[in-house]
């Protein structure tokens, strides 16, 4: 259980992160959203004891980060924005490093390694200094780092950021592959990143929470939860028509297609079902909409700004 | 202690990993041996002793010490991996003093591996062998208090030529402090104990004394205390200053 009270770090006269409060249980995988410069990489600074907050507490599993640095620290595995190592060593060598200084000796030592590097897939370049491998291979450098004591808290500031979108999926499925009893916490400002990993997302913007939920929830904030988006054919009066229906709020065009608002709290796949049939229109396609969560973050972060 | 260790390792294999190592070793070797010789009158002097060798060392190291100790922490801060180290579960003082060490040893072997003059100098002469080893004692001691010093600066910047720089001011002023044109440039009302402090201070009266042979605890102590108050000091501007 990780539990962050009123936490806030100022800088000087800006304040970074202001009176953040949550708390995250064991097998949530807690999305971090924010724009660039929302507090997000600030709070997961605090969260692995990098920083110390200016007010307000970090407790990760009963230990003060801030008090018993160390027993936090042994606990939490944390990739940092930019996935930083030593340029001159190489995966190998690297990987023994911080197996050592996690206290892990002997045959122990090289079972771990070699666990993180099957897992991700750095046979091909284990080898070599890591200042000469792709941006994509130091991603994974920076994981296997970040897994190889297998802790209870996983911390990563944007994984996938730079990555080509294969990496993207393995980062994401080694992400949902982890065990199910970890806390991980991810950032990202990729908003398919959230609905693909995470079964919570929370967004923040000027350091203060403006939203916590489920992706799903996040998505039904959207206003285009429940809308259809369609594509007709010979159907010149369709809107007029679409319009008239009581459960219909709006219709717009959108890139060709039509997409039919819903009033609150109504569904409306049947009436629009029973409308298509009575006027003969043909359909090309047709969907529900699930919602947009990048319309949701803007929405949301766009009031702050 | 086991993490000291590992941090000692760690960095003791960087310097072997990288050109550094060698070409400092290297750097060091010649310009002792050719100072030695060429300015030092190794040879003219016809005695048997290494007095020339020794009186140079404090200037190599004003240019060679500082080279060394600017990349300890600028590189980590500038390449982010501080914030790595620091989210281990390694304590600061087993950072700081696992590095310093490790710069330490290194900078011992490049002065062992000057050795081959002190058999010269047993070959051609009968030398006061103690008063050798007293000088590299405290020759090695007064690199640590330079590397110290350097470990400090580099605490406080990204930028290694920033570091090398205020390093090599900062070691220079600590060098001619007990200098008596130095003491002189004081002005008449300052109380006399705090220019005898600030005499006291330099590392060239204390390195002097174990190039004459002799071999007081108050000089170990000097150089020990010295080391200690500067890598306390690295502790806490890296304490302050993580953040930027």
């Amino acid at each position: 259980m990780i539990r962050i009270d009123n936490l806030t770090k100022s800088f000087g006269p800006f304040t970074a992160v202001n009176g953040l409060s949550f708390s995250v249980a064991p097998g949530e995988v807690l999305g971090f959203l924010g724009p660039n410069g929302a507090g997000k990489s600030t709070t997961m600074k605090m969260i692995t004891g990098f920083l110390a907050p200016t007010s307000g507490k970090v407790t990760v599993f009963d230990h003060d980060a801030t008090e018993q640095p160390l027993k936090a620290k042994e606990l939490i595995g944390y990739l940092p924005e930019g996935a930083p190592s030593y340029g001159d060593m190489t995966p190998r060598q690297f990987l023994k490093f911080i197996a050592q200084v996690r206290g892990f000796r002997g045959s122990e030592l090289n079972a771990r390694v070699q666990r993180v590097e099957k897992a991700l897939h750095l046979e091909a370049v284990f080898d070599q200094p890591i200042e000469t491998l792709s941006k994509g291979f130091k991603r994974r450098v920076g994981l296997a780092q970040a897994i190889i004591h297998d802790p209870k808290v996983l911390i990563l500031d944007e994984p996938t950021d730079g990555l080509d979108p294969n990496q993207k999926q393995e980062v994401r499925n080694l992400i949902a592959n982890l065990s199910k009893d970890k806390i991980v916490i991810v950032s990202t400002h990729i908003l398919e990143e959230v609905s693909a990993v995470c079964t919570r997302a929370i967004i923040i913007a000027g350091g203060k929470i403006l939203a916590d939920g489920t992706p799903q929830e996040l998505e039904a904030r959207s206003r285009y939860h429940g809308a259809i988006s369609m594509s007709l054919q010979g159907a010149g009066n369709a809107e007029s028509e679409l319009v008239k229906l009581p459960q219909v709020a709006s219709v717009e065009t959108d890139e060709g297609h039509l997409v039919v608002f819903p009033k609150a709290g109504q569904s409306l796949f049947a009436p629009v079902n029973e409308l298509i049939s009575k006027q003969g229109w043909q359909v090309d396609e047709l969907h529900v909409e699930r919602g947009r969560l990048d319309e949701v973050f803007r929405t949301i972060t766009g009031e702050v700004a | 202690m086991s993490q000291i260790g590992v941090i000692f390792k760690r960095e003791l294999a960087s310097y072997v990993a990288t050109p550094l190592a060698y070409v400092f070793t290297v750097i060091f070797l010649v310009l002792a041996g050719s100072f030695a010789f060429f300015f030092g009158g190794f040879f003219d002097n016809g005695q048997a002793d290494l007095r020339a060798f020794f009186n140079y060392h404090p200037w190599l190291y004003l240019f060679l010490v500082p080279a060394l100790s600017m990349r300890l922490w600028a590189e980590e801060r500038k390449s982010g991996t501080l914030e790595l180290l620091m989210t281990l579960p390694i304590s600061l003082r087993d950072m700081v003093v696992g590095k310093f060490l490790a710069a330490w040893v290194f900078t011992g072997v490049a002065l062992i591996l000057t050795c081959p003059i002190w058999f010269t100098v047993n070959f051609l002469g009968d030398p006061d062998n103690g008063v050798i080893l007293a000088s590299y004692l405290g020759s090695w001691l007064m690199a640590g208090a330079m590397l110290s010093v350097g470990s400090c600066i580099s605490a406080c910047t990204k930028n290694q030529v920033i570091a090398f720089i205020v390093s090599v001011v900062v070691c220079f002023l600590m060098m001619v402090s007990g200098w008596e044109i130095v003491i002189g440039w004081w002005p008449d009302w300052m109380a006399d104990w705090f220019i005898e402090s600030v005499a006291a201070l330099s590392f060239l009266t204390h390195f002097n004394a174990f190039a004459k042979g002799v071999l007081d605890l108050r000089d170990v102590l000097y150089f020990v205390i010295m080391i200690a108050g500067w890598l306390t000091a690295t502790a806490i501007v890296i304490d302050m200053k993580k953040a930027n």
